[in-house]
């Protein structure tokens, strides 16, 4: 028992050795960017990748540009979206790097002129999905919306295989739902779902009367201790991670289909740190930290060399439900306030 | 004669700058903002509407939310009273073993944040995972939940639990105060002991649970963190969580505004009620100095006495701490803590990989000491120039201290929210606009502390001190300054611990860089981080008692106010 917090820390500390190595490389190249990020000092990155993930991903860029620090600020992407316009109201400007779920949210951004076009390198063989056509954002990370459940309560054969399947009766009581209002992907999979099913299926699954958490993030940790089975959406990229902790949590992959969320990334307009804001972007979709999150952290993402894990179905073998930004951008009120009405939070 | 009063005159002109200033900073704080707050609720485009009443009051599940905040507000009082009188009466006036620890947990449960311990009572009692209803279906082997938190009654037990030490310090201070005199009248004329506590004791205490109910219904009125943590995942609203999300985008302030005011009225008509209440009669017993204090003997209900009041500390310090204790130290919190289970991945990193954690104990820190100080010292000289009455109308400035109770956080949050978004004082994104709302929040408690410590010093030694030639601020300073330091100290206590505990001003009022602990807690939740809240929350704790713990000894004085 003494040795397992210490073997957590001699664990933690390879790791971060191991992928420190390959990342490190283009600090030791004189850039100009690489000094005018350092005389900045910092980056500041709203986001919405769950917080582990997001302050791996910050681990990592400190590594290899030491001298440049990555200030996280984690929350849902409605949250961050209400922040930064808050915050704009006020004159306040801190942020430099913008990331949510919500790509509708991007759509605003870029019409309300808050964000400066930037292509980070190498998202050229990126997918069209994943680029906005006038170069101000471009998406991330990936993930799709499934059902999970917990295997010690639930066995395999009785286990949920479709969305509709979650309006069976028997799961009374017994789901947990991410919120809309919070959570980016949980808005794009009920916008997905409604153009599938209709407004109808969200009223029938209200009467199964869910537990209604807020980030599409928690989901997972409430199937895996139980407290509810079934969970009814959330970002599969989590699942995955509980899943790989040892939890007794399975996903499934409805054959209707599952919504499929890119994440976009811009920088701000009045950046306070641009060099460091760039540096910064261009390090996230570097191949290495693409290969990082696709790895330990289960998301899919748009860099055509990537390799991923193999107990992770391929995005090309999955039903993919798509979604579009500006409508999601148009029905954002609508989608926040009919959820809220059926589930009454 | 005219030559003393012309010196008067002249002490008297040294000091009325700060009194002035004093006034000044109240007047701002308290009216400037809630001034926008009720501009903003009638604002329209084309001049002053209701349209955003009738929008807020039109709508059924606001109007929901309402009465929610109503059940839940009026049965967490009546709790609260039911669980903190007997405890107040049972430590303070009989010989019921451990008072004094009794005494100090009750203190454990009054610093504990309320959304902290709704957190905690999620892994207790939520319906399938919580360990007790676990525990509950491992007895009994049925299928059905002892209790579910999220639900109504959960939600009032849960704010009840921390609650009731409101009702606990205003009851046991009456009874500190009332002589045993009656009590001993009545049990020479043959009463029995129960019929002592119910015909004198309980009518002799009447306005302290009459007060003690008005003051844990507002702050169950005004509670933001609990409604947040165990109503929303069962799918209902209070006002609080729903003022709070009017500030989604895009944000409905002119709402949030227009829905803070039943709110705000509601606060204001039930001090009303409470001082018409208790203002018709008057009780000489309470508040005399004199008499004898004897504790009365509990015979064989001595220790069933102690059961129950250790079944009130079991919920609202040993399992919730021992649940939080547990998951902070444990991989997966929902299962047994096996060696397989141990970690301390939770510790490493919330204090090595989140970033946000330092800066949030460094703000909360600062903004604690400085309101903290702020505070008893402001409260401080209020309540001494009330007392003395040395300037016109210093009755006018004693209403304005307590004034800001009438204002819940949310609202208050709303109200600074508005005023300083907007130039020519944009407070909002810095420190200042917390230490605003912190302050202006828990002057009230700061001001009834230091109006009861210089009630209770007579005038007496400080003219004797004036007589003797001494100037009114060194009479102050050699005089009654230290005569008043124990109620100061206490004072600052108080303040101190509302600071570290406040959500509900702060959930609206943070920027990034102005993160507080409780905020980050919060954010925490949200995503369930349940190992990292456990920590951080343990930590609180942890720099809460120390800090108390420090002043107390400095000051050699307990703070809830007990005499030993």
């Amino acid at each position: 028992m003494r040795l397992r917090p210490l073997r957590t820390l001699v664990a933690l500390a390879a790791a971060c050795a191991v992928v420190a190595v390959p990342a490190a490389e283009p600090a030791f190249a004189q850039n100009p960017r690489v000094d005018g990020a350092k005389k900045e000092g910092k980056v500041v990155w709203y986001t919405s990748l769950a917080l582990l993930s997001a302050e791996k991903v910050a681990k990592l860029f400190e590594a290899a540009y030491p001298g440049v620090k990555v200030e996280v600020h984690r929350t849902g992407s409605q949250r961050i979206l209400q922040r930064v316009m808050q915050e704009l109201q006020a004159g306040i400007k801190i942020v430099d790097v913008i990331h949510t779920s919500d790509a509708g949210h991007f759509v605003l951004l870029k019409e309300k002129k808050l964000l400066a076009a930037y292509t980070p390198a190498g998202v050229e063989r990126f997918p069209a999905g994943f680029k906005d056509r006038d170069g101000f954002h471009y998406g991330l990370r990936a993930t799709v919306n499934v059902i999970a459940y917990n295997t010690k309560v639930v066995p395999a054969a009785e286990a949920p295989k479709t969305w509709t399947d979650l309006l069976d009766p028997r799961w009374k009581g017994k789901l947990v739902t991410a919120h809309p209002g919070y959570s980016g992907v949980t808005a794009t999979h009920v916008l997905a779902l409604v153009h599938l099913l209709g407004w109808d299926y969200f009223k029938q699954l209200a009467q199964n009367r869910p537990m209604i958490v807020q980030s599409a993030a928690d989901p997972p940790g409430v199937v895996a201790s139980g407290e509810r089975p079934v969970a009814a959406n959330g970002g599969d990229y989590t699942f995955y991670q509980v899943k790989k902790k040892g939890n007794p949590v399975e996903i499934v992959y409805p054959r209707e289909g599952v919504p499929l969320v890119v994440s976009p990334t811009a920088i701000t307009v009045f950046a306070p740190h641009p060099s460091a804001a760039r540096l910064f972007t261009d390090f996230t979709f570097s191949r290495e930290v693409q290969q990082v999150l696709a790895d330990s952290e289960g998301l899919y993402t748009g860099h055509p060399d990537v390799k991923y894990p193999a107990d992770k179905p391929r995005l090309g073998d999955l039903k993919l439900l798509m979604t579009d930004p500006e409508e999601l951008e148009k029905r954002n009120e609508e989608i926040k306030g009919r959820f809220v009405e059926f589930f009454g939070a | 004669m005219t030559a003393r009063a012309a010196a008067r005159l002249a002490t008297l002109d040294r000091s009325l700058p700060v009194w002035l200033l004093a006034a000044l900073i109240l007047v701002v704080l308290m009216v400037l903002p809630l001034g926008w707050l009720a501009w903003l609720s009638v604002a329209g485009e084309r001049g002053p509407t209701l349209a955003h009443y009738a929008r807020v009051f039109g709508d059924v599940p606001l109007r929901r939310a309402v009465w929610n905040t109503i059940v839940l507000a009026f049965w967490s009082g009546a709790a609260s009273v039911a669980v903190g009188a007997p405890l107040a009466w049972l430590t303070a006036r009989t010989d019921l073993p451990w008072a004094r620890a009794l005494r100090a947990l009750t203190l454990a449960s009054f610093v504990t944040p309320p959304f902290l311990g709704a957190f905690a009572w999620v892994m207790l009692a939520g319906p399938n995972a919580g360990l007790l209803n676990r525990t509950w279906r491992g007895l009994t082997g049925g299928e059905a939940p002892l209790v579910n938190i999220f639900t109504m009654p959960g939600l009032i037990f849960v704010v009840a639990l921390y609650t009731f030490p409101y009702v606990y310090v205003i009851i046991a201070n009456t009874l500190e105060l009332v002589a045993s005199d009656l009590e001993e009248a009545g049990a020479i004329l043959g009463a029995g002991r129960l019929t002592v506590a119910l015909t004198i004791t309980l009518p002799l205490v009447a306005p302290a649970i009459a007060s003690g109910f008005v003051l844990s219904v507002l702050q169950a009125l005004a509670l933001f963190g609990s409604p947040a943590i165990l109503a929303l995942p069962a799918g209902f609203h209070t006002i609080t969580t729903q003022i709070w999300s009017f500030f989604q985008y895009p944000p409905k302030v002119e709402m949030a505004a227009a829905f803070s005011m039943p709110l705000l009225v509601a606060t204001a008509l039930l001090l009303w009620l409470q001082r018409r209440v208790l203002g018709r009669r008057g009780y000489a017993a309470v508040g005399g100095r004199g008499g004898q204090r004897r504790r009365i003997a509990l015979g064989a209900w001595r220790y069933p006495a102690l059961a129950g009041c250790l079944l009130v500390m079991t919920c609202s310090v040993f399992l919730p701490y021992g649940v939080l204790a547990k998951a902070a130290f444990a991989r997966a919190w929902a299962q047994p803590l096996t060696w397989d289970n141990l970690t301390l991945a939770n510790w490493t990193f919330t204090f090595l990989e989140y970033s946000s954690t330092r800066d949030a104990i460094v703000n909360t820190m600062e903004l604690a000491v400085l309101t903290a100080t702020a505070g008893a010292v402001l409260a401080a000289l209020l309540a001494y120039v009330t007392n003395r009455r040395l300037v016109r109308g210093s009755q006018a400035l004693g209403f304005l201290a307590v004034a800001p109770v009438v204002v819940p956080g949310v609202v208050f949050a709303v109200a600074l929210f508005i005023a300083y978004t907007r130039p020519p004082l944009v407070l909002y994104g810095t420190l200042a606009i917390l230490f605003v709302a912190y302050l202006t929040k828990e002057m009230p408690v700061g001001y009834a502390q230091s109006d009861a410590t210089f009630k209770a010093i007579q005038p007496d030694l400080e003219e004797a001190g004036r007589i003797l030639g001494a100037g009114r601020l060194r009479v102050l300073r050699e005089i009654t300054a230290p005569l008043a330091r124990g109620g100061i100290i206490a004072a600052w206590c108080f303040v101190f611990i509302g600071v570290i505990r406040e959500l509900s001003a702060s959930i609206i009022l943070f920027t990034p860089n102005t993160k507080v602990m409780s905020v980050v807690m919060f954010d925490l939740k949200e995503e369930g981080q349940f190992g990292a809240i456990a920590v951080l929350g343990l930590f609180m704790l942890a720099m809460t008692l120390a800090t108390v713990a420090f002043v107390q000894r400095v000051a050699g004085r307990d703070v809830l106010g007990a005499r030993e």
